[in-house]
Order: structure tokens, then C-alpha cells, then sequence
């Protein structure tokens, strides 16, 4: 809308939005490689169905929108929102479920909201939220443990080749734990669940605890690189440990460790990911610290609480519709008025 | 490190305790190129283009017409106000014009110059020394105004104003700014190695004048050879300055940023420096106000850097006014220099013309190639990830005011103080989005200051419009009070004829009477009714035998008082029209050159009308005798509209 006649600026900086989106992307590695490694081959399948259809859907709604494709395209932030999206659906969902999720996420959470830089709500979020409240069964199917599957039967059932029934029995390690103590109506102790059944490992879901560390070295990578600041990772951390150390505290028969909670789910996927996302967050540096500290708790209190297996989604989505306010009350005093009122 | 460790021991006695601001970046600093060689004598021009315009504040007025000799540092433009500074021939020759010429401003509009032929004598104009210890303070301000002394770090503030102390706030620092913290450049580099003592002596003025209590004088800690130059001079010239070497990072060499480094205050926008006890000063100026008090010198040359893509990089001592096509010839541009800049590369913009001349404010010039600075990569969407708020020395938060300055949110933009961006070029530096900030920062506050102007005109108008209302009240009082007096006195008129007609008999003595009291009430009145009566208004008819009428006095009294109240009103205004300078009074010199342009059309069309009407006058006498001349006078009727509009 405004043109300047003269070059804006003379020196740059080596950066720009395809960097900071390809830094993201491979801080994700460590989590995929620990995902494929011990829990199957099958969200490669997923990530490439993710990364093509966010790239169709980009690539159709820049061109109605009028925009500069390759620009646009080769940004790298809608494959950042296509891979989130693959690891946190179940990985054996079907194909299609995945390409529902990421066009609501690229065509209605992204582009209807203006595209780069505009939308208010996590896209990657949005489409989990929107997935399981519309297909809750197939959402919350996730392959037995102990279920070894080759990289082709596991192909065979995304592509939905192959029955689902009979493999898809298992439940998140969260889900497991929620459905045993409901079931047991007070009859059995979170400890002797942690200990006995097969689903659980070493701190948290057999597996599952893995893929969260990879996360969370990769998301300690960013954070080396300064391509996300300490605030919102360390307040949501802060705020689901807070709650579940408090719980854990007072009734260790009912509530599961905060380590547990914290290697769970998506728990540390939405630390150092998806609050840090810097579009629908916050952007101060306070701001950015009650953004995750709130995350936190509400994820815990709607995964613990709620009728969801995870809570991280709707605590995020629920926390996006605060950021202009926390932002507004949080603007940091400025160079010369720091001791002005 | 360690020798200049042991300087700063030496000189100081305590080691200077650093501050730090938050933000800044790192960029490449480019500066060894052009400090290879010492400062070179820029060779003189074959014409000079001396802007009157180059300080901030009002534009100097031309003192010299075409055909004068001026001779070196002869005032060419005075002046016109306090915020203001003069203009000087910077060698002496013949005035060739006083004309627009190309300004070495990212516009490229022109400016109102003086052009100068040299006559190679390069004569001085005579000098006054001035020792600045024995002049009263406020003659020394005038002088280094009169010296044309200005910022010559690139801000061009006139440096006499910034020389009084905030009232009631003693001056606690003095801050000597030499950290030149822009990539490329290095004139004040060169300038405190090769003239350091001239510096020292001149930081003197300026702590005198201030009544400062310390001086600290900021270098980044990338020129420790500099560092040296002026630790060496300080100690030989036996002075309790403080020579610091501050650490490089831009922009440390912006004034506020390194009052903070120096002393931990911090000055907002809001504040002047002064009012928080500090001020600061660039080395060239200080210098420059050295030269113009000890030697006479005006301010008619200053360091440029020129570097940059060329086969000669160095630093020269150029006259005000050369053009810049001359002066980067001396640096041999290689062949693929496509475009020149003025100032660094963070702060400075691309020249528009080669033709614009070096001013005060001409720091640094730098050849480009698109190999030095390749084109900006297409602007992308704001992604708030902040890279912008991290960097920002003043610790805003840019991209909310891109997002207000887009949305042309104004009031928005100055909640979150845009008017304390100093348009340094961090955040831009930084976009991963390649947004020019910076740009849209400029653009806000232009469009907040045009809204302040328009604001400000509409208030005015406002003022002129309850004039004109206030003005019309009056006139229709001053008419009623002249009509209650006239009506007043031919009441009067007509009961003395009737009392007359009554008693014939009584009649001489009794009218002799009343007619000599009524000079006596007129006597008694007349002093204060003169102003009752405006000058224009025809004089009321005042009755020959007035006094002692029953229903009249009330009505005459009420009439009175009202005129009184508005020949009181007109009174002001025309104190106040004459406390006031009318705005024909100070007229720059382009509205006067507009103004006689525009009398001498006049004129030239009065003449012309009085010629054609004595023709019209010839002719219709001519119509007179002859009757069929009607038809031949209509054609020149219908011509006249058209020549006035020419």
C-alpha cells in the first residue's frame, strides 16, 4: 500500500521467514526420528500427505487471493503447520482425515484470516481441535503397543486398504490412565498403573516419552539459536508441572507425577512449538511468559478434567483469544520512562 | 588493550564505570578502507553551490546578490531567528547567482543556494578571534551562530542552542561524542587521530558555557588508535577529561545511547538532555567551534568520508558547497558504482543527484554496487516474531507500531511512542520479513505532524471566523448607539423649539444659559468620549441645547456604554495588530522575489488598463462625432478579460 522511492535500508542481516521456518522444521527431526524409530514408519506417510495437501491448499488460496506463488509457497510456513499437524494426529489415521485437518487449517484457520502473519488461532491447532470434536473415535485410535506393523501394512491402513478394527484397540498413555482410574471407580492407585500396565514406560507412554525428548532437545536447539525466546516454553512448562506437582502432592493415588504429565501427550510438542508459534502468541516478554504459564495450566486441567485425552489444543486456542490483552497490559516500559507511572 | 589500559589509569586516576543499552546490533563495520591514508585537502571546485538552508531550524536569508565578490568566510546568509545558523562563502570569488539548486536530501528538491565562482585566491575574509573566557555567555552563543557552528555528526542542530543549562539543573556531565558507531564511516576517526588537540582545547567552550562538572569523551573501542590520539592530547594539554573507550555496538554513537553508556541515564523523547543534567557534542563540532572562536573561522569545510566501491578510499577536508560530482571523482567510483549514498549505510539514503552539494551535514559518502548492497528481497508479511523489539535501542516495540502505522492508526502509534524512535535501522536490519520499517515509522510521524499542522490552521481559521462575528456585533452596536444618539438629539432639538415657542419672553436669557451649561457638560463628557466614537463614524449630531430631558439619559447612557465597550475591544486589536508582526514583515527571500513578481504584474497591468481606458476614452469621444464607431469599440472590450488573465 505504501511505496518508498528510496532503498529502505542499505544492510541486512542474513535472515528471513524461510529460515526461521526451515530452523523449525529441523528442530522437529530429533522428535520424527524417535517417532519412526519406535513407533512405526507410518507418519512418514503422514508428514508427506500433511506437507502436500498444506501446499495444494496454500498454493490454491494464494492464487485466489491474488499473491505472489513462489514467494509465498517457498516460505516454509505451511509445511511447518502440515508437520505439526502429522504428529499430533493419531499416526494411523486414515488419509483423508489428514487432509481435512490441513486444509481447515491452511484454507480457514490461515488464509480466511489473511494468511501470513494474520491469523489469530494456531492453524495446527485449530485442525486437531476441529478433528476430534468432529471424528472423536477416529481421533483418539492409536495402535496398540506391542502392534508390529511393516511400513506397508502400516501404508495399507492410512490409505484404508486394510481393516482397522482389529489394530486400532490402544489408547495415549493419558488416555489409558483417565479410562483405568474411571473404570476402577478408586479400586487401584496411579503408581501400581504406572508400574504394571504394558502402555506405560520408564516416566511416561512406552515410546511415546522418547518422541517427547526429541522434542524437547529440538525445541532446546531453537532456543540455543534465539529463534524462540525462553518465556512461553518455560511458563507452559511451569504451569502444567505447577498443577500436577500440587495434585500429585496431595493425592499421589489419583494424579499422575508432573514428569508424567510432562512427557505426555503433547505436552512438550506445545511448549516449544505451538505457544512459541510467534503469529498467534504473545509478543512481549512478559506477555509471552502468562501466555505459556496459562497454556500450561489449562492443558492440564482439560486433560486431567475434561472430556478430551490431551487438553493442549484447547488450552492454546482458548489462550490465542487472550494475546491482544495480555499484549496491550504487558508492553514493557520503554528506553528513558521506566520510572515514569 | 593493555597499553590503553594503563593511558586510561594514567590520565584518569579511576577506571570509568560502563553502562549498557539494551539492543543494538552488530553489523560488519567496513571502516579500515578509507583510514589508510590521513585527511587529504579537497581541491577547490570550479563552482560552489552553498545551500543557505543547512541546519535545522529557519533557513538563513541571502546576504549577497548576483555579480558580488565575497571573499572566504564572508557571511553569505544570516541568520533569520534563533534556531537558526549562518551561511558562509567557503572561498572567495564571484556570486555567479542566488538560485534553487539540487539539495543533497533523499527529495531532491532544491534549495535556495548561493553560487559561487572562485577566483583561486582563496582570500579570507578578516578575522576575529574571540576568547570565549571573556565574553559574556550569551555573546558566545551568538557567535558560534554567526560561525554557522552545527552538529556535524549529521543532525545539524544548531549547536548555540543547546548551550544553556536546563533552569535549575546543573550540567553533571559533558558528553564529547567520538564513537561513530556507523559502518564505513570514519571522519571523526581520522579527525580525533590527527587533530586531537585542537579538540581537547575546543571541548573547553562548550564545559564553560555549560559550567559542566565532567567531561567524558565516548570512542568505540574499535579505534583504539583514536582512543590513544585523544588520551595523548588530554594529558599534554593537562585537562581532567575522561577518555573512554565504549564497546562497539551500533548505535552507540547516537547521543542518547551513549549518554547511557557514559553516565546510565536515560533521556526520553519527552525530556531535553540538559534536563536531566547532561548534554553531548560530536567531536567535529567541537572542533569546528574551536576554529570558529581561537581563529575566526566559520564553519566552511568539514571531513567526508569517501569510501566505498571505489579505487581510493580516504577521508577529505571539504569546502561547503562543492559538488559532489567533484568530490567523488577524487575517489576513482569503479565501473559498476551504480548509486551514492550520504551518511552510513544504517542511517543514511541514496543520493538523487551528484549535482547536490557537500553541506554540514555530508559525513560520509559511499559509492555502491549491487555487490556491496544487493537489492532488498521482496517485503514479506509481519510474522510478530520480535527480532525487531530485541534490537530496538530505545526498547519499543516496532512491529506493533508497523501494524498502527499501516492501519494509519495515528493515535495508536504515539501510545506506543513513536516519537521516541530514532530511526536508527536496527529493526530493519534484523526483519526477517524485510519490512522497512524505518520507512513507516518516518511515514506515521510525517502524516501525525501534516494532521498537527492542518489542526493548528483550522484553529486559526476558527479564530479569524469569531473575529469576524465579534467585529460584525460591534458594527451593528456602534449603528444602534449612532441612531439612539441622533434619534436622542432630535428629541432634544424638538422640545427646545417647543420650550422656546412656549416662553418667547424668557427666551434669550434662559437658551444663553442652558446653551453655556451644555458646553460645560460637553466639556465635562468630552474627555471620555472621544474614544466612544470610532474614528470612521461620522460624527453624531450633537444637539445645541441637550441636558435636562427626562426619558433620554437612560437610552444615551446604554448606547454610551455599549460604544464604549467596543471602542474598547477595538482598541486592543489594534495594540495587539501592533504588538504582532503582520505576516508581510519577515518574508524569506523567495516570498519576497514571489511578492515583487507579483507587483510588478500588477503594476504593468494598471498601466496598461489606465492606457486602454484613456484609448476607450479617445474612442467613445471619437463614438460621439462619429456614430458608426460602436461596433469597431466592441472587439477590444471582449479582448481586455484575456490579456489580464495572461
Amino acid at each position: 500500500m505504501m511505496v518508498f522511492s528510496t532503498p529502505p535500508y542499505l544492510l541486512q542481516e542474513r535472515s528471513s521467514v524461510r529460515r526461521v521456518m526451515l530452523q523449525v522444521l529441523l528442530a522437529l527431526l530429533p522428535g520424527i526420528a524417535a517417532y519412526v524409530w519406535l513407533i512405526g514408519p507410518g507418519i512418514v506417510v503422514q508428514l508427506v500427505i500433511a506437507t502436500l495437501t498444506a501446499l495444494a491448499g496454500e498454493a490454491f488460496m494464494l492464487a485466489l487471493r491474488r499473491k505472489r506463488l513462489a514467494l509465498f509457497l517457498s516460505d516454509g510456513s505451511a509445511i511447518v503447520t502440515a508437520w505439526l499437524i502429522a504428529l499430533s494426529f493419531p499416526p494411523l489415521a486414515p488419509w483423508w482425515l489428514i487432509v481435512v485437518g490441513t486444509l481447515l487449517a491452511i484454507v480457514v484457520a490461515k488464509h480466511l484470516y489473511g494468511g501470513l502473519g494474520q491469523n489469530p488461532f494456531n492453524p495446527a491447532m485449530v485442525a486437531f481441535a476441529a478433528c476430534i470434536v468432529s471424528f472423536p473415535a477416529l481421533m483418539s485410535q492409536w495402535p496398540a503397543l506391542g502392534l508390529k506393523l511393516d511400513f506397508l501394512e502400516q501404508l495399507q491402513i492410512i490409505a484404508g486398504l486394510a481393516p482397522r478394527i482389529d489394530v486400532m484397540s490402544g489408547a495415549t498413555p493419558l488416555d489409558a490412565l483417565k479410562t483405568a482410574l474411571k473404570l476402577s471407580d478408586g479400586s487401584i492407585d496411579v503408581p501400581t498403573l504406572l508400574a504394571t500396565q504394558e502402555v506405560f514406560g520408564n516416566f511416561a507412554g512406552r515410546g511415546w516419552e522418547w518422541v517427547a525428548s526429541g522434542y524437547l532437545l529440538g525445541g532446546l536447539w531453537l532456543w540455543q539459536r534465539k529463534l524462540i525466546s525462553w518465556h512461553a516454553p518455560f511458563g507452559f512448562i511451569l504451569g502444567l508441572s505447577l498443577l500436577a506437582a500440587a495434585l500429585w502432592a496431595w493425592n499421589p493415588q489419583q494424579f499422575a507425577n508432573p514428569v508424567f504429565h510432562l512427557f505426555s501427550g503433547g505436552a512438550l510438542l506445545g511448549a516449544f512449538f505451538i505457544v512459541t508459534d510467534p503469529v498467534s502468541g504473545c509478543t512481549t516478554p512478559r506477555g509471552k511468559l502468562i501466555f505459556g504459564l496459562l497454556a500450561g495450566l489449562l492443558a492440564y486441567i482439560i486433560r486431567v478434567f475434561g472430556g478430551f485425552p490431551d487438553g493442549v489444543a484447547f488450552a492454546v486456542l482458548l489462550m490465542n483469544l487472550c494475546v491482544p490483552l495480555i499484549d496491550m497490559y504487558s508492553q514493557p516500559p520503554i528506553f528513558g520512562l521506566k520510572n515514569e507511572p | 588493550m593493555s597499553r590503553l589500559g594503563d593511558f586510561h589509569s594514567k590520565t584518569t586516576g579511576m577506571l570509568q564505570r560502563l553502562f549498557s543499552f539494551k539492543g543494538g546490533v552488530k553489523p560488519q563495520t567496513h571502516k579500515a578502507p578509507s583510514v589508510q591514508d590521513p585527511i587529504a585537502q579537497a581541491p577547490l571546485p570550479s563552482r560552489l553551490y552553498v545551500p543557505l538552508h543547512q541546519s535545522i531550524g529557519g533557513e538563513s536569508n541571502p546576504l549577497v546578490e548576483v555579480g558580488d565578490r565575497v571573499r572566504k568566510g564572508q557571511v553569505i546568509g544570516g541568520a533569520d531567528a534563533w534556531l537558526s545558523a549562518a551561511a558562509h562563502a567557503s572561498t572567495s570569488g564571484t556570486v555567479l547567482a542566488v538560485e534553487e539548486h539540487v539539495a543533497a536530501h533523499p527529495s531532491g528538491l532544491p534549495t535556495l543556494s548561493v553560487v559561487i565562482e572562485p577566483d583561486g585566491r582563496d582570500e579570507w575574509v578578516e578575522r576575529t578571534p574571540l576568547d570565549h573566557r571573556s565574553l559574556p555567555p550569551e555573546q558566545v552563543r551568538e557567535a558560534l551562530r554567526d560561525a554557522g557552528v552545527v552538529g556535524l555528526g549529521g543532525a545539524v542542530f544548531p549547536s548555540h542552542a543547546k548551550l544553556t543549562a536546563a533552569a535549575g539543573v546543573a550540567v553533571e556531565e559533558l558528553v564529547i561524542n567520538g564513537a561513530e558507531c556507523e559502518p564505513y564511516m570514519s571522519c571523526d576517526d581520522v579527525l580525533m587521530r590527527e587533530r586531537a588537540e585542537e579538540i581537547v582545547c575546543g571541548i573547553a567552550i562548550f564545559r564553560d558555557l555549560l559550567a559542566a562538572r565532567r567531561v567524558l569523551i565516548g570512542i568505540e573501542d574499535n579505534k583504539p588508535e583514536a582512543v590513544a590520539a585523544m588520551q595523548q592530547a588530554v594529558q599534554n594539554l593537562d585537562e581532567d577529561y575522561q577518555v573512554v573507550a565504549v564497546p562497539t555496538r551500533y548505535p552507540a554513537g547516537g547521543a542518547k545511547q551513549l549518554i547511557r553508556v557514559l553516565t546510565g541515564k536515560e533521556v526520553p523523547a519527552s525530556k531535553r538532555s540538559t534536563e536531566l543534567g547532561v548534554q553531548c557534542f560530536n567531536v567535529g563540532t567541537v572542533y569546528s567551534a574551536y576554529r570558529a572562536l581561537a581563529f575566526g573561522e566559520p564553519v566552511i569545510s568539514r571531513i567526508v568520508t569517501l569510501t566505498g566501491n571505489l579505487e581510493r578510499p580516504r577521508n577529505w577536508e571539504v569546502r561547503l558547497g562543492t559538488p559532489l560530482r567533484e568530490l567523488v571523482a577524487l575517489g576513482r567510483p569503479k565501473a559498476d558504482t551504480d548509486r551514492y549514498l550520504m551518511g552510513g549505510p544504517m542511517m543514511g539514503f541514496a543520493l538523487p543527484s551528484l549535482e547536490a552539494p557537500v553541506v554540514k551535514a555530508s559525513n560520509c559518502i559511499i559509492a555502491a554496487s549491487p555487490t556491496m548492497f544487493p537489492p532488498s528481497p521482496p517485503e514479506m508479511p509481519c510474522i510478530r516474531c520480535g527480532a525487531c523489539a530485541e534490537v530496538c535501542p530505545h526498547e519499543l516495540q516496532p512491529f506493533e507500531l508497523y501494524w498502527f502505522s499501516r492501519a494509519r492508526n495515528f493515535g495508536k502509534t504515539q501510545e506506543y511512542h513513536i516519537f521516541d524512535c530514532i530511526e536508527c535501522g536496527c529493526c530493519s536490519y534484523v526483519c526477517p520479513s524485510h519490512i522497512p520499517l524505518v520507512q513507516y515509522f518516518r511515514f506515521a510521524k510525517s502524516e501525525i505532524w501534516s494532521r498537527e499542522r492542518e489542526k493548528k490552521g483550522a484553529d486559526a481559521a476558527k479564530a479569524r471566523f469569531e473575529l469576524r462575528n465579534a467585529r460584525e456585533e460591534r458594527e451593528q452596536a456602534e449603528k444602534a448607539a449612532r441612531l439612539a444618539k441622533g434619534a436622542a438629539a432630535r428629541a432634544a432639538e424638538k422640545q427646545a423649539r417647543a420650550a422656546a415657542a412656549a416662553e418667547p419672553a424668557a427666551g434669550e436669557a434662559a437658551s444663553s444659559a442652558t446653551a453655556s451649561s451644555a458646553a460645560a457638560t460637553d466639556a465635562a463628557v468630552s474627555p471620555a468620549s472621544p474614544p466612544t466614537k470610532p474614528a470612521d463614524a461620522p460624527a453624531p449630531v450633537v444637539a445645541p441645547a441637550a441636558p435636562a430631558i427626562s426619558e433620554v439619559p437612560a437610552l444615551d447612557a446604554e448606547a454610551i456604554k455599549k460604544a464604549t465597550i467596543v471602542a474598547a475591544m477595538e482598541r486592543a486589536r489594534a495594540q495587539r495588530a501592533a504588538a504582532q508582526p503582520r505576516n508581510t514583515d519577515q518574508l524569506t527571500f523567495e516570498q519576497k522575489r514571489q511578492l515583487a513578481a507579483v507587483d510588478a504584474r500588477r503594476a504593468a497591468l494598471q498601466a496598461e488598463e489606465k492606457a486602454e481606458a484613456a484609448e476607450a476614452a479617445e474612442a467613445a469621444e471619437a463614438a460621439e462625432t462619429v456614430a458608426a464607431s460602436a461596433p469597431v469599440d466592441t472587439p477590444r472590450r471582449v479582448e481586455q478579460p484575456g490579456r489580464r488573465s495572461e
